[in-house]
């Protein structure tokens, strides 16, 4: 093999046979993976607002169809095989949520149903609880505080 | 009672909700390459600036442009923590901020709890790689 002889011929050897940076296809898949996971709850949305359902109702039951759904594709082994492909595109929706429940109760299952199961399903899911939750907590008392026409209603 | 389908199957209805939820997706997998947080604490930033988003009232724009294209994705979830707060707040005050943002998402951590415990009862050992 040729010296290499300059920084230059260096960086573009280099290049050449460093693997292309995966983020542009990792973005790709995340995008239509996860646009399709919001597509699909907004069918399932659609058919409860034809049904009658109001928005909130509607928007409660997509979210327990994903999550049972996705519980289950965890517990089959099938949720990982997606994720792996589409990174944050199974991330990033509700399944996600649902998933990062799933996964840690599968790996402990061993330690017991109590504080195996029932205990380690948190790990992931209890810090994004205690901070939506707690967050929600603040933002709910800063509008008591700036909204007088609520102060007047205490 | 019948189901009207071509408002079920509004293209353009769907389009938004593909492409606006997609691209949320988008910039959690950018967070996933460009930084070293973990899943888990993506999870946590999704729905906290979901809970942010939503109580400055801006989150509300995009619920109403894309529909599940922006509940769907965590940071709808926080959204809705944050909604369902600030209504409660509207109505009982102090106790609303500590009843609002559970009450209006019960039924999505309620399905999480039981779904993801039925779940692991019934999930296949995980086969050991090498």
């Amino acid at each position: 093999m040729n010296p290499i002889e300059s920084k230059e011929t260096y960086k573009k050897y280099v290049d050449k046979k460093a693997p292309p940076s995966p983020i542009l296809k990792n973005c790709f898949n995340a995008f239509w993976v996860g646009g399709l996971i919001c597509t699909l709850g907004q069918i399932v949305l659609n058919i409860c607002k034809e049904r009658g359902f109001d928005p909130q109702t509607s928007g409660t039951i997509v979210s327990i169809l994903l999550i049972a759904i996705s519980a289950f594709l965890t517990g089959l082994n099938l949720f990982n095989k997606i994720g792996k492909f589409a990174g944050a595109g199974s991330l990033v929706p509700i399944t996600g949520f649902s998933n990062s429940i799933v996964s840690p109760a599968m790996e402990y299952k061993s330690e017991g149903y109590v504080l195996g199961v029932g205990g380690k399903m948190f790990t992931v899911a209890g810090p994004v609880l205690v901070f939506g939750i707690s967050t929600a907590i603040i933002v709910g008392i800063i509008y008591l505080i700036f909204n007088t026409q609520s102060i007047t209603l205490v | 009672m019948n189901i009207d389908w071509s408002s079920v199957f509004n293209l353009e209805s769907l389009l938004k909700c593909f492409l606006v939820g997609g691209l949320i997706c988008v910039i959690g997998q950018v967070l996933i390459d460009k930084t070293k947080l973990t899943p888990a604490k993506i999870l946590v930033i999704f729905v906290t600036s979901g809970v942010i988003l939503g109580g400055l009232g801006i989150y509300k724009y995009l619920v109403d442009f894309a529909g599940a294209g922006a509940t769907v994705p965590l940071t709808g979830f926080g959204y809705n923590l944050a909604k369902g707060t600030i209504e409660e707040v509207s109505k009982l005050g102090l106790l609303g901020a500590f009843t609002g943002g559970v009450k209006s998402s019960a039924g999505g951590i309620a399905a999480a709890v039981f779904f993801g415990y039925l779940a692991a009862l019934i999930s296949k050992p995980k086969m050991k790689k090498q």
